[in-house]
């Protein structure tokens, strides 16, 4: 597993492709979302959370569409099978590696979403990126299972989003809950049953991904 | 068992129909607070929990499909979820129909409207990842892990958007209408209204499977040829 891991994370540090196009596509989101709100307007701290969400969700879906297509290009899927491991070990290799990608690409975004929405630097932001962390597994363990269906079928790119939305919707929910939570100033645990549901979301996809991920890339 | 499924099924189907569009034209009273609107709960509501069958179908029947692997499974998933996106699109256009003269807006994000709309969502995605990802195995395979991912997420996104507007200020106070079925005639038309979408949901789910089946033959007569020839 680690192995795998390796490969993924050396391909990425040596070309750095997926990460900067992660990284522009939320600055891009962010701006865009910017335009949505009048600068001088109160709704904008109210907006600040969905927006940061709405980058991580966009940014996530791209590098996950990314993950599977070197694989596919140059066949090396059919390597990767091959090697002597579970294949539920490659689906959490894989999903490390996802998960990584978005997590550096968060240490980015953040930084960026704090200047635009003009938000205090407090301690509270570690437990931003806490959640972060939970919502970006969570996503990765979506994520990769239906990248590796979409990138073989004919629609490809424009499968993931459409698979993959509508069921990180609890995450997106209480990701957003969260961060605003926390960036009102209150304290993290008022928001604990969103803790909760998102360690267990995690929880349980990363078991249905194990379990099913065969099935997913079998010929 | 063939012939229940060629003759009685559409022939009781339409009976049953036809009697259920009388009793909810004519026969039933209008519901004292809500009028007229109050009728179309007797569409919505089998529609509603048919749809629930249908996509619970979709779960149960991937999930055989995966264990057994044999194609039976993946054409009544298939057609499961094909006849269950049509009862929840009807759902979801005779919701707001009553919701606007009711509560005054089309839609709320009350956590059932909520989950009703993502679970459309999913399976259209479901359909298609079907249709992208072609006839054969490979295509079921696909479609059989979503419709067991999806299965597994409905309870946790039903239980997030729960709290969502609950949490939430909740501009409305969000009860289904139509609970108080006092007068025995509503129970009766609701009665025969389930019935005929019981049916109807047997019988479009009875010929989607048998056009897949015939789909399938075909295709392994035309390998057949092939390799022959």
């Amino acid at each position: 597993m680690f192995a795998l891991l390796r490969k993924d994370l050396q391909i990425e540090f040596r070309t750095k492709e997926t990460l900067a196009s992660l990284l522009l596509l939320g600055l891009l989101t962010l701006v865009v979302l910017s335009f949505a709100f009048d600068p001088t307007s109160e709704l904008r701290s109210e907006a600040a959370p969905g927006a940061l969400w709405v980058a991580v969700i966009f940014a996530g879906v791209l590098g996950l569409n990314r993950s599977f297509l070197a694989e596919r290009e140059n066949d090396c899927m059919q390597g990767i099978l091959l090697c002597p491991v579970d294949r539920g070990t490659i689906y959490l290799a894989k999903t490390a590696g996802n998960f990584v990608f978005m997590m550096v690409a968060q240490l980015f975004i953040v930084p960026i979403f704090i200047f635009f929405f003009n938000l205090a630097v407090t301690p509270a932001l570690g437990a931003v990126f806490l959640t972060l962390a939970l919502g970006v597994l969570g996503f990765a363990a979506i994520g990769t299972l239906f990248a590796a269906i979409s990138v073989r079928t004919r629609a490809r790119e424009v499968l993931l989003p459409l698979l993959m939305l509508p069921l990180v919707v609890p995450i997106f929910i209480a990701g957003v809950r969260i961060t605003g939570h926390l960036l009102a100033g209150k304290p993290l645990a008022e928001v604990a049953p969103w803790m909760n549901l998102m360690v267990g979301f995690d929880a349980i996809f990363l078991i249905v991904g194990w379990l099913v991920f065969e099935y997913a890339v079998e010929e | 068992m063939r012939r229940f499924a060629d003759t009685i099924l559409p022939a009781a189907t339409f009976v049953v129909m036809v009697a259920a569009l009388y009793m909810v034209f004519v026969y039933v009273p209008s519901d004292r607070e809500q009028g007229i609107i109050q009728r179309v709960f007797y569409f919505h509501v089998p529609l509603a929990i048919m749809g629930f069958v249908a996509f619970g179908t979709v779960a149960v029947a991937s999930i055989l499909f995966l264990w057994r692997g044999t194609r039976v499974w993946d054409r009544l998933a298939h057609s499961a979820a094909e006849v269950g996106m049509v009862f929840c699109s009807l759902v979801l256009i005779t919701g707001p129909i009553w919701a606007r003269p009711a509560w005054g807006t089309w839609w709320t994000w009350d956590a059932r409207l909520t989950t009703t709309l993502i679970l459309w969502l999913i399976y259209a995605a479901y359909l298609m990842l079907r249709s992208v990802s072609g006839p054969g195995d490979q295509g079921a395979r696909y479609a059989a892990v979503l419709g067991i991912v999806g299965a597994v997420d409905i309870p946790i996104i039903n239980r997030s958007v729960y709290w969502w507007r609950t949490i939430h200020p909740a501009v409305l106070v969000t009860r289904t209408g139509g609970t108080g079925l006092s007068d025995p005639r509503m129970q009766a038309t609701f009665g025969i209204c389930f019935l005929a979408f019981f049916l109807l949901f047997l019988l479009l789910l009875k010929v989607r499977n048998e056009s897949f089946r015939l789909r399938d033959a075909l295709d392994e007569l035309h390998q057949q040829a092939l390799t022959s020839s």
